[in-house]
């Protein structure tokens, strides 16, 4: 099993005042995966992603990624620079920065102070960035704040810098919280899009957008995987009739 | 582009007048109207000293979003540096004649001169102090509160503990700092009496000089990739450490400068004011500093000089005429500035011009525009 899986969660459980968010959860993705996880409020799902991303520690447990990184013992910077990005529900971008900016600082490459002092806009950097800036449709906005730009820009802008990073998985919060329907189909097929290369996590709450992916989904639930499976399977499961219904 | 030409023209305000009033000092004659007489060159001497602080303030405040209430500590400290020079320079010519030992040490009944003293006799060795004491204590300051994500408020209030820690500790004799009564009745530098005025005329021209320095490299760093990443820390810090960042060195290295930065400027402060002592580290210096940044306009640089200059060109007027009414008076400046000018007397500037980068059309571009017709040749 080792080796051919991108990231491994092995009983990881964090507690808050006694309250346990995750409960020895376990999770396996594969490279090249694309995974949606559900599950209704306070199941764990943003806990999860704040124990891959370093922001919380687990209390117990491992987190596995590629060869044999233990991404417990790694802080923030240090998984991000192992090439796990992340997106935020809402968009986050460097607002008083210009669209060209916010691209550049994502940008991987060198993250170090020194480096930073003296850098300077290498003909690949530049050629990346026009690349980028076309795909995500801001080419004629490059020198505008960030700040000016409207929600849908904003949220292109941002889906922009994590490709800028690199990364070789992605973990996506609610992407599509108060879209339209149109929107919502857009981002679907970006996210396969950017499935394609890369692998993905899809924390979601929208059943609609989970079906339209069509990949294996996770049911968390009291911060452990209740059910796991296809999207037809997963919503003829008792247990998740009754999680999501009953009561 | 504007920031290019603020840059020019501040730096072109601040040497060109410098150079005119030193003209207007040892060019015309004392009766003539245009005069510039000996107070007002050591006064604009002390003002590009305090904008020198201001700029550093301006860089850790306006761009980190560190907001330092205790950056008069790295300013005293760069004072206390020259002034133990200065101090070693009276020589046989103090109260007690003794060669090597300060007047102040004789008096508290002290033979040797204790071994931090050692190598001050030496100028580039204070200079160099001046900005390494500032730097070291800024690095060990900030290696711990910048690691452990000490931020906001708590920061500030550690800062001005700082401050005030140092205040005390240099209120006391047997420091070996002068005690209350601090370091005064210099007598030369480098050779050049301090009483003669071309020597202050010489002291406010390189002062004016050294904050056009600063002025270049702090405009330098805020404009380079790092600065960015700076903007980026003051706004949005934990976004920064999911890109991976580490904040927190970035924060040091700003940090270490603007100390440093600091430093210097109380070092060029002494020899014109002619003392240094422990209410240079004052908590209400270090928040005075901040306002002639408020006022000024944070985060643009040449708003940190202008503000510097503003303010204490209008604390020289009223404390002449009505002292009693000073902190009155900038207490309620702050508030109207905060209120009414939250981007300072920069932000009226830059709310009034127009835009001058115009909207750019995608014929405007022609780059663009061949990418485009040639892609489309390509897909046809």
């Amino acid at each position: 099993m080792t080796g051919a899986t991108l990231l491994y969660l092995d009983g990881v459980t964090v507690s808050f005042d006694g309250f346990k968010a995750l409960n020895a959860l376990s999770l396996v993705l594969e490279p090249g995966e694309m995974r949606a996880v559900i599950g209704p409020n306070g199941a764990g799902k943003t806990t999860m992603m704040d124990v891959i991303t370093g922001r919380t520690k687990p209390d117990t447990g491992r987190v596995v990624y590629g060869e044999n990184s233990d991404l417990t013992r790694l802080d923030e910077p240090a998984i991000a620079r192992l090439g796990i990005g992340r997106k935020f529900q809402r968009p986050t971008v460097f607002e008083p920065l210009t669209v060209h900016d916010n691209l550049m600082l994502a940008l991987a490459g060198d993250r170090n102070p020194w480096f930073a002092l003296w850098a300077r806009e290498t003909p690949s950097e530049r050629a990346r960035l026009d690349e980028l800036l076309t795909t995500i449709r801001l080419v004629d906005d490059r020198d505008r704040p960030a700040a000016d730009l409207s929600h849908g820009q904003k949220q292109w802008l941002e889906i922009g810098m994590l490709l800028a990073q690199d990364p070789r998985l992605l973990l996506v919060d609610e992407p599509v919280a108060g879209m339209s329907d149109a929107e919502t189909e857009e981002t679907a097929d970006l996210l396969r899009e950017i499935n394609r290369t890369r692998s993905v996590v899809v924390v979601e709450h929208d059943m609609a957008f989970v079906r339209a992916l069509g990949v294996k989904v996770t049911v968390l639930h009291e911060g452990s995987v209740l059910a796991e499976g296809s999207i037809d399977r997963i919503q003829d499961d008792p247990r998740v009739i009754e999680v999501y219904l009953g009561r | 582009m504007r920031a290019e030409r603020l840059t020019v023209v501040t730096l072109g305000c601040v040497l060109g007048g410098a150079v005119l009033l030193a003209a207007l000092n040892l060019l015309t004659a004392p009766a003539s109207d245009l005069h510039a007489p000996n107070f007002v060159i050591s006064l604009v001497g002390k003002y590009l000293c305090y904008a020198i602080l201001a700029l550093a303030i301006d860089l850790v405040w306006g761009y980190a979003g560190i907001l330092t209430l205790g950056h008069g500590a790295f300013f005293a400290l760069g004072g206390y540096a020259m002034g133990m020079y200065l101090m070693r320079q009276i020589g046989v010519r103090g109260v007690y004649a003794n060669p090597t030992l300060p007047d102040f040490m004789v008096f508290i009944g002290w033979n040797k001169l204790p071994w931090y003293w050692y190598g001050f006799d030496h100028f580039w060795f204070a200079v160099a102090m001046a900005m390494l004491v500032p730097g070291i204590l800024a690095f060990a300051f900030g290696w711990f509160a910048f690691r452990s994500r000490v931020s906001g408020v708590y920061l500030s209030i550690i800062t001005q503990a700082l401050t005030y820690a140092l205040m005390l500790a240099f209120f006391r004799n047997d420091m070996g700092f002068g005690g209350n009564n601090g370091m005064t009745d210099f007598k030369e530098i480098l050779g050049f009496p301090l009483n003669r005025e071309t020597t202050s005329v010489g002291l406010m021209l390189i002062t004016a000089l050294v904050l056009s320095a600063a002025f270049v490299l702090t405009h330098a760093m805020t404009g380079s990739r790092f600065g960015k990443v700076l903007i980026a820390v003051r706004d949005t810090e934990s976004r920064t450490r999911f890109l991976g960042y580490r904040p927190e060195s970035y924060k040091l290295v700003v940090w270490l400068a603007s100390a440093m930065i600091a430093g210097i400027g109380g070092a060029l402060y002494v020899p014109q004011v002619g003392i240094i002592n422990p209410s240079e580290f004052a908590p209400g210096n270090s928040i005075e500093a901040v306002i002639w940044v408020a006022v000024g306009g944070r985060g643009t640089l040449a708003g940190a000089v202008l503000g510097a200059i503003l303010v204490n060109l209008a604390k020289t007027m009223l404390t002449s005429a009505l002292p009693e009414v000073w902190l009155f008076a900038i207490g309620a400046l702050f508030i109207l500035v905060t209120l009414f000018l939250p981007r300072g007397i920069m932000g009226l500037f830059t709310t009034c011009l127009p835009a001058v980068v115009p909207e750019a059309t995608p014929d405007a571009v022609p780059g663009i525009a061949a990418a485009k017709s040639a892609a489309s040749e390509i897909a046809g």
